[in-house]
This record gives structure tokens, C-alpha cells and sequence, in this order.
């Protein structure tokens, strides 16, 4: 395995990953009632909302605080706390995430005292104000995103009575998966509560009259009782644990926790159904373990085929992390895997996960598609897996796509791409199987005559 | 398609913010002038984006460029190759390259890192133009955009331009301008003496999206009308620098480039014309007004027979669909003033009325104008929000939006066809061809199956 660092580049070139505030407004999205502004220049919100409207095709509103050039010398707070009368009033939400911006965090903003005194001045002293540092150098929007999800549990979490479930901690797979998520939950029987379900939210069914506050996500009431919960499974494997929110449930609250790789692939999802299996003590029902059966009949089916592939898997950590493990058990042996922030877990967690590999793996962190590229044509690769920004390689190198992950900007669906649990892998395997074959039968009339009918010379015996 | 009336059963707060008041208003109603060309309200959830949004969509299409994006990485991954602007040969302009700023270079300066960054970039591609971009922090954290820039421009022998385009300081409005300061900068010849072209013009503000451009220099060719150079679609460093040559600057975004227009006209004495494009009336329009302006019998003959020809291939199909648009009306809410004062035009060659219109960022006389087309009752704002579209295209009845990327899916949650005109179309609107396509897409979405099913 080989370790690439590409942070001592002065350039990104074709970045891989977006900013902390863009990460940062998902998991308020999947509480049920909330809103977010954003302090600091329209440009991010707007930009934002741009790119999660394009990728689950929803109307998505995002308030800025339109912090200008009077607000950076005399400070925010009234930008701020007028965004907040706005927002208010416009879509009375039931809470709001205050996220920050490399703006606001260069004057030195200070929002948890603006958010302090704002509920004073208004007089609504227990209304739920997040704040979340979150400006745009200080990570990827995967990291953003982590600690949104951490500081609403932090927020909210109160010490209650205990009660027979389980918290499910979801990084940003799609609304499909955390159905899928909760369909599985339901078949084992589990009570849980899953945070951030923005499974209704984000991909909200065609329904009259059109509600600007979307139905759905996690009620305030159910991450207040996240700390007296069984255990907690979060599927946050390389997250740092200063953004943890399973880590903080644990260290305060003394909640069990069980950080699990996404349930992509045969192995992650065997793991998965394990935990729940222990931490409940029942036993998989008959129509998962089919479901289990058609994937292994799948996985046989295609194992040729697949065995052709070399892929390259970029996006972020969860993600990479869990189609590196599916590749590997299907033999669509990673050459290069690659993640935009500074990922620090993953090179760890992919150097075991691959260490069966026939195949040398290039591990890129702090990545950029000028990198990406060059390393995948080195190392041959002949399918990508991950969001829509790699039709770079396609494009370039001519290594086609299999899209997965956010942002899915040139195709439609991103939000119904199901990959999780046994039919969900199932299906993602379809996927980059057919995407290999189509390559291949593109490519193979006219490969066999220039090698064969061309060169016939070469092979003729004595 | 079902009456899209009965949605008000949904009650709607009145989404008039009391600072918002003065920038909706009804035509027919009110007397004074609509409030436009400000900052936005904090927390309405505005559609504008910023300063740095504006430079970028102006300059981006300089195809040969290195377009250098000096900030933290969100500014540049939000806009790689997100705009359909084509281009005849390089294609360094669909890169995103950005200096990616971390926390230490906010604490200790990002002067250094940025100075390598163009080195990087110049030694990889060779390049003879690099616009560098300002965002939000490097105002705030005090980097010195033009001492970097000239010391490179030195030290490489190439054009290393700042673009003072912090996201913070103005509007979307004021990044067309920082823009236009740098694409004047480009153009100058710096002493050396500007040979005048006859029958040219400088083509501004038509970013080449689809090849509209193209559409464009072909007619004016037709007609016996050069194009010396189009700002900024399908254009390079070399092309940009002959620019003073033209005899004549047409301008169709006025909003971008109005700017740049006066200031040709006060540094190279090019006087400049407002045209637009768009829709079969004002494209005959601005080809006639062109002609007229050259005064050469040949062109205006020749500008007729173009317009004779060309209408007559379109309008059969035209008043097809027009049959079919019978009764419907349109909303309009989109970026800049010229498109929605073409689109009313437009609208009405199809048949619809438009019920609703706005702009982000419409200048004062581009709301006059639009004021004096439209019928009375017509609702017409500045600066919308999510909530004031709702509200006033369901009072209003509106069957189909045109708008952009976030838009759209407020328009289909609300059963309403919509027409995507924005940066990242696939299909040309400009021109003879482009109305044709214009109503073939008001059918492809108001006369589809679907709406049968809400």
C-alpha cells in the first residue's frame, strides 16, 4: 500500500471535496421542523443550496445572515439576529442551526453569544439555537457535517430515563439507504431513533398543497432522549473523535458505543446485522436472510466480470472505506482510493481492509482530481466509483463512472440510489458489474481486430 | 392541466417581510419606483449569490485563461464546469484551481502559498493570462492580490490579473464590475496604436452558453457584420486585446456589462448599442438596429433577407405551438434585466401572458422597461425569496416558471412546467433557432403527460 500526502501542493486542482458549512446543513435538514442560516456572505448559502438542490432535485432553503463590508468592521450581531427575526417569521421552525463561515470566523464572530443574547432580547429562553463552527478552511463538508450532527445531539441530549432502543448515527448516505436503514431496523424489531433522517425531507413525495417546511426527520423530542438509549451505532468509522457524536453520548451520558462501517458490501452488512443481533437478541427474519441468499447469488453471478475491474473510489471516508471493503470482496481490486480532506483514519483503516489485495493501492488524502487522475492512469484503473465530479476521469482517461455519494449533479436520482443492506448492495454491484460489461462490449469488436486481425502476423505458429 | 387555483387552500403567511414591501409591487398599483439594486435582507432566504459569483460567471468563459481562485476550497468547487459555455479550442477555462487556503494560511498570510500556487499553474500549463480571485477572507486577512499578481506577471513574462471580487463587499452587481476592471486590464494594448476594423463589432455579454455565440457571429457574418471579439464566450488572451479594433460594442447582458461598455466608450471612443436576442421580435429588432447603425445599403438589405428567411423556417412551428399555449400564463424570475424584459417579448410571440416577473440583480431603467411591457395587474419583484415566489405565482395562476437551478424544483413541488434558462442549458435560446427551441421547451414541459397524474 502506498501513502500519498498531497497537501504540500500549493494548488487544488479539481477539487475533490467541498467546504465545512456545505456539510454542515444536511443533518439540520433531517430534524423534523429546522431551519439553518448561514453566517456570512450570501455566496455560500446560495452556492449551497445550489448543489443539495441539484442533487435531490427538492426546493432547499437555507437563510444567510448577508453579512457585508459594514458588518466585518463593526461585527455581525445585527445582520445575525435580524436573519434570525426573518427566518422566524417566514417558516417558524421548531429549531435552527447557526452555522459559520470563513467570514464570520476570520472577524472573529462570536455566535454562541450572539445566539446567547438573541434569546434574551427575544425573551424565548428555551427555544433551540445549534451553533456550529463551521468555517470553510477548517474542513471538508464530511467533517462538517460530523460535527452539526454532534452539536445537535450535544445540543439537545438530556439526561432522561432509560428506554429499550438504540441511537443510529447516519454520515450523509442517501434519503433510499437511510430508508433501507430503518426498513432493516424495523424487520429486527429494534426501537431506535436514526438522526439525521432526512430520508422524507430531501426526497419528499409529490404532495398538495406544497409545504415549504418539509414533512419529516428526527423529532427534537427523540435526540433529547438519545442519552438513555441501550447503545448507540454510529456508521462513522473515521471520524474524528472531537466530532464524534457517538463518542459524546458515550462519554457523558455512558451510552455503549458501536462505530460500524455503512453496510455496503456482503462482510459490512453481515457486521452490521451481528450488532443488532447482540444488542437485541433476535435473530435475522426469513426475508433478510433471502435477501442475504441473492446477494451471494449475485456476487457468484458477476464474479467474473468483476474480477476485471480495477477501481478507482474517491468521496468521502465512509463512503470510500465501504465500497473499498465491497470491491475487495468481489475482486474489483482498488488501485487507488482517495479523499479530499486530510482523512486521517482512513489510510489506517484501508491499509487492513485491503491488506488481502493482490494489487498495490495508491491512498490519496487531501486528494485533487489533477492527482486523482494522474495516479488512476498509472495504476490503470478501468472503473471509478464515486460522485458525479469524477466524469473528470471519464472525460480525460476515458475510466467510466459509477455514481454514488453527493454530489450527483449530471444524472438524476442521486437521492433514490440504493446501497445499503443486502438489496442494496445487491444493486450497487449491478451497477458497476453492467458499467464494466458496457465498457467492455463498447470497446470489444474494435479491440479484438486492431489486436488480432491487424497484428495476425504476430501469432502464426512454425 | 389541472387548475393550479385550488393549491391555496394551503394558507400562506403574507410573506412580505416589512423591509421586502418596497421591492414587490403590482403594476397598475403602485406610482413610485420598485426599491432594486441593494443589498439583501438578512434570513429571506434571498436567490442572489455574491460578489465573487459575479466576477466568475463574467470571466469564466476566457477559454485560455488559468482562472485562479485565491480563497478556502468551497468557492471553487462550487463552480467547476457548472456552465454550459462552449468553447472552439481550449478548454483550460473547465478547471477549477484554487490556493484551497487552510487555518494557517488565514493566521500567517496566504501571499506565499499564492505566489507558488501561479508558479504551479504557469509551469503546467503555459498560459499567457491568469485571473486571480479574491475572496471573502483575502480582503479580511489583508493579502496583497496586486503586489502578487504583478511580481508574478514579472517574473513569468505573462498578464497575472487580480480580481477584486471579495464576496462581502456589494452585491452580485459589484463582481460584474470587478470583472469588467479586469477585463479592461486585459485589453489594454499599452501604447501600441489600435487598428480601426470597418464593419466590426465587439459582441458583449453572451457567454457562448450552447454555442449561442456562434448562432450570433454566423448572422452578423451573413449580413456582412464582423465579430471582432465576444465578451467573454469562446473568447482568449489574444482575441481580448484586439477588442479596441471594433467599430461598434453591441451589448446583450447589459447588467454584466453595461460597465465595460461606458468605460470603451470614455478609453477607446467605441460607442455601444443594447440589443437582445432573444425571442423572434427583438432578434429581427437587433439585427435591423445593427444594420441601421453601419448605414451600408448592402447590410440592411442583407440583414432583411436574413430576417425574411429565417423567420419564415421558424414561424410555422412557432404558431404550432402557440395553439397549443392557448390560456396559459408565465412566471419569470431570473438573473438580469435584458433576459427578462426579452422574455415578456418572448412570451407574448407564443401566446402566454406573464402573470409574474423578477430579477435578482435589474437596474432601475430595466425596471421601467419591464413596467411599461407588461400588462397591468402583473406582479413584479426584485431580490425574491422561496416564499414570495410561492405565494404570488399561485395568486397569480402562473401555469410555468422560468428560472435556474433553485427554482426549479419549487416549481415542479407546486405542479407548474418550467423552462430552464440558465448558465448550465444544453440547448441554444439565442437567435432564430434559439425561439424556436425557446417554445419547443414551453411544450416539452406544459403540454406533458405527467400533470395528468396530479
Amino acid at each position: 500500500m502506498s501513502d500519498n500526502t498531497a497537501s504540500c501542493r500549493n494548488v487544488n486542482e479539481n477539487p475533490c471535496h467541498m467546504c465545512m458549512p456545505m456539510g454542515g446543513i444536511l443533518p439540520f435538514k433531517g430534524v423534523e421542523g429546522a431551519m439553518v442560516i448561514i453566517h456570512g456572505s450570501q455566496g455560500c448559502s446560495t452556492y449551497m443550496r445550489r448543489h443539495i438542490a441539484e442533487h435531490f432535485n427538492e426546493p432547499v432553503d437555507v437563510a444567510s445572515s448577508s453579512l457585508n463590508e459594514k458588518g466585518t468592521i463593526y461585527g455581525g450581531d445585527k445582520n445575525l439576529k435580524q436573519g434570525l427575526d426573518n427566518l422566524i417569521k417566514l417558516y417558524k421552525p421548531e429549531l435552527i442551526g447557526i452555522l459559520t463561515t470563513c467570514l464570520a470566523e476570520t472577524i472573529g464572530e462570536d455566535i454562541d453569544r450572539i445566539a446567547g443574547e438573541y434569546l434574551q432580547e427575544r425573551g424565548i429562553g428555551d427555544y433551540p439555537l445549534v451553533t456550529v463552527p463551521t468555517p470553510g478552511y477548517g474542513g471538508t463538508h464530511a467533517e462538517g457535517y460530523w460535527l452539526a450532527l454532534k452539536s445537535i445531539v450535544a445540543r439537545l441530549g438530556r439526561r432522561t430515563g432509560k428506554w429499550a432502543g438504540i441511537n443510529v448515527l447516519v454520515p450523509n448516505i442517501s434519503p433510499a439507504d437511510i430508508r433501507e436503514i430503518k426498513r432493516i431496523l424495523r424487520l429486527m424489531e429494534v426501537r431506535f431513533t436514526l438522526c439525521p433522517d432526512f430520508s422524507d425531507t430531501l426526497d419528499s413525495p409529490f404532495k398538495r398543497p406544497y409545504k415549504k417546511m418539509p414533512e419529516g426527520g428526527t423529532k427534537p423530542a427523540d435526540i433529547a432522549a438519545m442519552p438513555g438509549a441501550m447503545a448507540t451505532i454510529q456508521l462513522g468509522m473515521a471520524v474524528e473523535d472531537g466530532s464524534s457524536p457517538g463518542k459524546y453520548l458515550e462519554k457523558e451520558f455512558g451510552v455503549p458505543l458501536f462505530n460500524l462501517p455503512v453496510p455496503m458490501g456482503i462482510e459490512n452488512t453481515d457486521l452490521f446485522m451481528a450488532t443488532l443481533r447482540q444488542l437485541t437478541g433476535k435473530s435475522m427474519p426469513e426475508c433478510l436472510e433471502r435477501e442475504r441468499g441473492r446477494l451471494l447469488d449475485c456476487m457468484i453471478d458477476s464474479h467474473k466480470y468483476n474480477f476485471q475491474g480495477r477501481s478507482v473510489i474517491f468521496g468521502d471516508p465512509e463512503q470510500v472505506y465501504a465500497v473499498a471493503g465491497l470491491c475487495m470482496e468481489n475482486g474489483i481490486f482498488p488501485v487507488v482510493a482517495a479523499t479530499g480532506g486530510k482523512g486521517s483514519k482512513l489510510p489506517g483503516l484501508l491499509k487492513v481492509r485491503l491488506a488481502q489485495s493482490p494489487v498495490k493501492c495508491e491512498i490519496l488524502t487531501a486528494a485533487d482530481f489533477a492527482g486523482i487522475k494522474e495516479k488512476s492512469k498509472k495504476m490503470k484503473a478501468n472503473i471509478a466509483i464515486g460522485h458525479s465530479d469524477g466524469k473528470y476521469l471519464t472525460e480525460r482517461d476515458d475510466i467510466p463512472l459509477v455514481r454514488l455519494g453527493f454530489p450527483i449533479h449530471d444524472r438524476v436520482g442521486g437521492q433514490r440510489l440504493l446501497s445499503v443492506g443486502y438489496a442494496g448492495t445487491t444493486m450497487l454491484l449491478d451497477r458497476i458489474t453492467n458499467t464494466l460489461l458496457e465498457n467492455k462490449q463498447s470497446k470489444y469488436r474494435a479491440a479484438m481486430y486492431d489486436r488480432f486481425y491487424q497484428n495476425s502476423e504476430q501469432y502464426s505458429h512454425h | 392541466m389541472k387548475d393550479v387555483m385550488d393549491m391555496e387552500a394551503a394558507r400562506i403567511d403574507d410573506p412580505a417581510l416589512p423591509g421586502r414591501k418596497d421591492s414587490i409591487f403590482t403594476k397598475g398599483k403602485q406610482k413610485q419606483q420598485l426599491k432594486c439594486d441593494t443589498d439583501s435582507i438578512a434570513g429571506c432566504v434571498s436567490q442572489r449569490a455574491c460578489v465573487y459569483c459575479g466576477a466568475r460567471v463574467v470571466l469564466n468563459p476566457v477559454t485560455d485563461a488559468i482562472h485562479l481562485v485565491h480563497g478556502p476550497i468551497g468557492c471553487a468547487s462550487y463552480t467547476w464546469d457548472i456552465r454550459g459555455s462552449l468553447s472552439s479550442g481550449s478548454d483550460l477555462y473547465r478547471n477549477s484551481f484554487s490556493t484551497d487556503l487552510k487555518e494557517n494560511d488565514i493566521i500567517f498570510g496566504g501571499e506565499k502559498k499564492l505566489a507558488r500556487a501561479i508558479d504551479e499553474l504557469v509551469q503546467k500549463y503555459r498560459s499567457k493570462l491568469v485571473f486571480v480571485y479574491s475572496t471573502c477572507i483575502v480582503g479580511v486577512i489583508g493579502d496583497d492580490l496586486e503586489a502578487v499578481c504583478k511580481a508574478a506577471a514579472n517574473k513569468h513574462g505573462i498578464e497575472v490579473i487580480p480580481v477584486q471580487s471579495s464576496g462581502f463587499a456589494g452585491n452580485k452587481a459589484a463582481g460584474y464590475r470587478a470583472a469588467c476592471d479586469a477585463l479592461l486590464r486585459v485589453i489594454d494594448p499599452g501604447g501600441g496604436g489600435i487598428i480601426k476594423k470597418g464593419n466590426s463589432v465587439n459582441y458583449l455579454g453572451d457567454f457562448n452558453i450552447a454555442g449561442e455565440a456562434w448562432i450570433i457571429r454566423n448572422y452578423l457574418k451573413r449580413i456582412g457584420i464582423d465579430v471582432n471579439v465576444v465578451f467573454t464566450g469562446d473568447s482568449t488572451s489574444v482575441d481580448l486585446k484586439s477588442a479596441p479594433g471594433a467599430a461598434l460594442n453591441i451589448i446583450q447582458c447589459a447588467g454584466s456589462m453595461i460597465y465595460l461598455a461606458q468605460k470603451m466608450e470614455q478609453i477607446y471612443q467605441i460607442p455601444y448599442l443594447n440589443i437582445s436576442f432573444l425571442g423572434l421580435e427583438d432578434t429581427a429588432g437587433s439585427l435591423r438596429k445593427i444594420a441601421s447603425y453601419f448605414n451600408a445599403d448592402a447590410v440592411i438589405s442583407r440583414a432583411e433577407d436574413l430576417i425574411a428567411g429565417a423567420t419564415a423556417a421558424v414561424k410555422p412551428q412557432i404558431e404550432w405551438y402557440r395553439e397549443k399555449f392557448s390560456g396559459k400564463k408565465a412566471a419569470v424570475y431570473v438573473g438580469g434585466g435584458f433576459k427578462a424584459i426579452s422574455l415578456v417579448k418572448q412570451f407574448r410571440e407564443i401566446g402566454i401572458d406573464v402573470v409574474l416577473i423578477g430579477t435578482q440583480t435589474g437596474r432601475e431603467e430595466e425596471y421601467k422597461a419591464i413596467n411599461d411591457l407588461v400588462d397591468d395587474g402583473t406582479v413584479v419583484l426584485d431580490d425574491a425569496n422561496p416564499s414570495e415566489l410561492e405565494k404570488f405565482m399561485l395568486e397569480k395562476g402562473a401555469h410555468l416558471l422560468v428560472g435556474g437551478v433553485k427554482e426549479r424544483p419549487l416549481a415542479y413541488k407546486l405542479g407548474m412546467a418550467f423552462i430552464d434558462h440558465n448558465h448550465n442549458r444544453k440547448h441554444p435560446l439565442s437567435g432564430f433557432e434559439g425561439a424556436l427551441n425557446f417554445a419547443g421547451e414551453v411544450y416539452s414541459t406544459l403540454c406533458s403527460p405527467v400533470w395528468k397524474y396530479i
